[in-house]
């Protein structure tokens, strides 16, 4: 890297950082979780980092576990995999213009792009000083080290926690909630909120906690689409 | 305690769930790619899907939180009501989120306890 490059990459990485400290926070967390429970079914941590740096999909590598530890059944992996991380799909759809002319670094963005940094992303503005295509690479970029941290602390330590972590993945909640309120401060923007919240709870209630996902999406896909005549007129 | 699998179908398992992973991140991208204007529908959807995944997120995030058994998502509900007052009378969202979790902790681990 030149010397400008890898200043402003620095000014970025300092910029962007704070906003990922619940991330930090939450993914530590959930990672030592991952690798605690990976090392409980055999699995050390060569294996779970590996999982971690590779697959990169939080909610599901806890559903894979359950898969390692029953049967080699790649196709179910994939499968389950397509169905638990649809909702990607969605996040591509809303970066296509913020991703726009980063080159190389675009396709890392995409790898790594995850609920926490879509989250990041869609609602905070780099500073003005900041170049867009490197702050965005620091989010996620510490995001992902983060979570193989996590994953690499929990299979080294197993059991032996210093202190008792019970609530602390509550951050991540925290930082939705938080980011939700922060999206609806845009004009309009509270009846599409109402409606993410509406489809997931009914999606919730009807298929239950474990199929929730792709029903969920539907409805708001189906919503959206019947209803864009009138919220165009929102936003 | 000994793996279950062996290495090649460890490293298969990771393999598979990664394709899956990346089948739905990078469609978008190739669908759409940066020298052609997208359709108006998807340019729309990229619009108003942010507010509407937040929404999906949140209740994502509850969703195995008992409404039933106890503690009936007491410390959920106790926690989030607490961060919606706290940012919307402070707007500082590190704060919110610090004094929120360390509520939540504090009732999980010393009010409710199961």
């Amino acid at each position: 890297m030149e010397i400008t490059k890898r200043h402003k990459f620095r000014h970025a990485l300092a910029a962007a950082f704070p906003h990922t400290l619940p991330v930090l926070a939450g993914f530590l967390v959930l990672g030592i979780a991952y690798g605690m429970l990976m090392l409980e079914k055999g699995y050390g941590p060569q294996w779970s980092v590996l999982m971690s740096a590779v697959a990169f999909c939080g909610s599901m590598q806890f559903v894979a576990i359950t898969l390692l530890s029953t049967a080699f059944q790649p196709f179910e992996a994939l499968v389950l995999s397509l169905l638990v991380n649809a909702r990607h799909l969605f996040y591509g759809l809303s970066m296509l213009d913020k991703y726009k002319g980063f080159g190389k670094v675009k396709g890392f963005l995409i790898y790594t792009l995850c609920d926490e940094t879509f989250s990041i992303v869609s609602s905070v503005n780099p500073p003005e000083d900041v170049e867009p295509k490197y702050f965005y690479l620091s989010i996620s970029l510490l995001d992902y080290l983060y979570w193989v941290f996590g994953t690499l602390l929990g299979g080294l330590l197993g059991g032996l926690m210093p202190f008792d972590m019970k609530g602390l993945d509550f951050a991540l909640t925290a930082l939705f909630v938080v980011l939700f309120i922060e999206q609806m401060k845009k004009k309009g923007n509270w009846i599409l909120g109402l409606i993410g919240i509406a489809c997931a709870l009914i999606s919730r209630f009807v298929f239950g906690a474990g199929n929730m996902v792709l029903p969920a999406l539907i409805i708001i896909l189906i919503t959206l689409l019947a209803g864009r005549k009138n919220l165009c007129n929102l936003c | 305690m000994q793996p279950l699998l062996t290495p090649v179908q460890i490293v298969l398992t990771v393999v598979a769930v990664a394709i899956g992973a990346m089948a739905t991140r990078f469609p978008p991208f190739f669908l759409f790619p940066e020298g052609k204007k997208p359709p108006q529908v998807v340019t729309y959807l990229g619009n108003v899907l942010p507010p509407v995944m937040m929404g999906l997120l949140v209740v994502y995030c509850l969703k195995e939180v008992p409404i039933v058994a106890f503690p009936h998502g007491l410390p959920e509900l106790i926690s989030i009501a607490f961060i919606v007052l706290i940012h919307l009378w402070r707007k500082n969202v590190l704060l919110s989120i610090g004094c929120g979790t360390a509520l939540y902790m504090f009732l999980v681990q010393a009010v409710f306890v199961v």
